[in-house]
């Protein structure tokens, strides 16, 4: 191999990368190619266990993030609230992330949209409760004790939803939309393992790989990031954010792959002069 | 122009700050960055006193609980380490954190992450009504934890049969390494894709 591309590309400037990168994302997100979309086995198993669901059944819906993984969690979020809606269950919202709580409120206000659904009958959101693993144990005593209001101080007595359901006994499935500590693994963790509910839900896909474990044993079906959000949508027939954002996805990882094997066909090109010997000076 | 507006602008420019660095560390940036740093840390402060503080243990000790005047003395005692003459009261705080964490934890955890793991790795290599790749499934599972206890275990040389396994061990580690990496990489990529339909959603709005 010439020496000369090798040296060059050796010493590239990083920018040239980023620069890469940056057109492998824009330009698929303004001319989109529709590249196939598969649903993976824990996502279809997420969506066969609401499918399967009753109408009317009572899902509780962790919202264990903030802005940060809002791109990620976000779209998958407003999927299953959608395919919750769709189906007449009843959602109630909670958060173990403080600002969890008003994203949760943003997801509720975009997937009513459409559906006839009515704030405290079909849906609450009961807002952030500090304590982590420990507001997820009171659950299991007093749903109404730990918490008293929802999300603006209404109280939650008074809400038709809410009347029947104190405990997890009166929950037919839990989830948490999950992006660190605390998140998924302490439901699984309470929830499923102490008070042996159906739990599912989804994370970000950094922590998806920690969390494929528990599946399907303990964890009824897991969403991991920006692809099991657009999986989600694939499954519920309703193109959102994370559909969009798919082929920016697609191309960007073929682009960094590429990467990765030109940078170790060069690597171990450079290794084998270096043995022979061969070093330009 | 309305504040839904001006936000967006706000954002965008701040987004392009962040940006910017990639080209190399400059001015904008650093404004960026100490902004983020400066409001995140007033947010914070604002949120955790009013959704934490003031809900568990102010309205609480306002109510006549006494109950909370308990966690009110470990809370002070903690913010002891700022004066190192009484710093060693904060131990005292730290010590219950530490005791009631692991008396919730314990049990629980052992319970799920390795009692439960344990047996969801105990699978039949032959399952019955599976497809081939069911069967092959299987059989990667416990040859992948075999193997990969295995290279921990550091009571045996890794010579000879146990040498071997462990260097099956290892290729299942990188396996599990490459699987983490790749998931990294489109968390990432996510994020930038998120800010870009950002930029170009709705701030251009030309997507």
């Amino acid at each position: 191999m010439n020496h000369g591309i090798v040296d060059k590309l050796k010493s590239i400037d990083r920018r040239i990368i980023f620069l890469f990168v940056a057109v492998a994302v824009v330009v698929p997100l303004l001319y989109p190619l529709g590249l196939p979309l598969k649903a993976s086995p824990p996502s279809r198993s997420l969506y066969r266990e609401i499918e399967s669901l009753q109408s009317g059944s009572v899902v509780l819906m962790a919202f264990d993030y903030d802005p940060a993984t809002d791109v990620e969690l976000g779209p998958m979020s407003l999927a299953i609230i959608r395919h919750c809606f769709r189906k007449g269950h009843n959602v109630i919202g909670m958060a173990l992330w403080p600002q969890g709580a008003g994203l949760a409120r943003t997801a509720f206000a975009q997937a009513a949209e459409g559906y006839d659904v009515e704030y405290g009958v079909d849906y609450v959101n009961l807002g952030f409760k500090a304590g982590s693993i420990v507001v997820i144990d009171s659950l299991g005593k007093s749903i109404h004790e730990s918490f008293p209001k929802d999300v603006d101080g209404r109280p939650v007595e008074d809400m038709p939803l809410m009347r029947n359901v104190r405990t997890y006994a009166d929950i037919d499935f839990v989830m948490s939309m999950s992006a660190g500590d605390p998140g998924l693994p302490f439901w699984i963790m309470i929830a499923q393992g102490r008070y042996g509910k159906k739990v599912g839900g989804g994370c970000t896909a950094v922590s998806a790989p920690m969390l494929y474990p528990y599946y399907p044993n303990q964890l009824v079906g897991l969403l991991g990031g920006m692809k099991g959000a657009a999986e989600y949508e694939l499954l519920i027939n309703t193109k959102g954010a994370a559909t969009k954002g798919m082929d920016a996805q697609s191309i960007a990882h073929a682009l960094i792959v590429f990467f990765v094997i030109v940078g170790n066909i060069f690597y171990f090109v450079s290794k084998r002069r270096e043995k022979r010997g061969d070093v330009r000076v | 122009m309305n504040l839904e507006l001006l936000g967006t602008w706000l954002a965008a420019l701040l987004t392009l700050c962040i940006f910017s660095f990639l080209y190399k560390d400059n001015p904008f940036y650093k404004f960026a960055e100490h902004l983020f740093v400066g409001v995140s840390a007033g947010y914070w402060l604002c949120y955790n006193f009013w959704n934490m503080v003031k809900p568990n243990l102010w309205d609480n000790l306002v109510s006549g609980n006494w109950r909370y005047l308990l966690p009110l003395v470990l809370g002070i005692f903690m913010l002891a380490r700022l004066v190192p003459k009484v710093g060693w009261l904060s131990r005292c705080a730290i010590a219950f954190m530490i005791g009631s964490g692991a008396g919730i934890m314990i049990i629980t955890y052992l319970q799920t992450n390795f009692l439960e793991q344990i047996k969801n790795t105990l699978v039949s290599l032959n399952p019955a009504g599976q497809p081939w790749y069911g069967v092959l499934n299987n059989s990667l599972l416990f040859a992948g934890v075999v193997s990969g206890l295995v290279y921990f275990f550091f009571s045996k040389a890794h010579t000879g049969v146990t040498g071997g396994i462990a260097r099956v061990g290892v290729v299942f580690l990188m396996v599990c390494f490459g699987a983490s990496f790749g998931y990294t990489v489109m968390a990432r990529i996510s994020l930038l894709i998120g800010r870009m339909y950002f930029l170009l959603h709705d701030w251009i709005g030309v997507v």
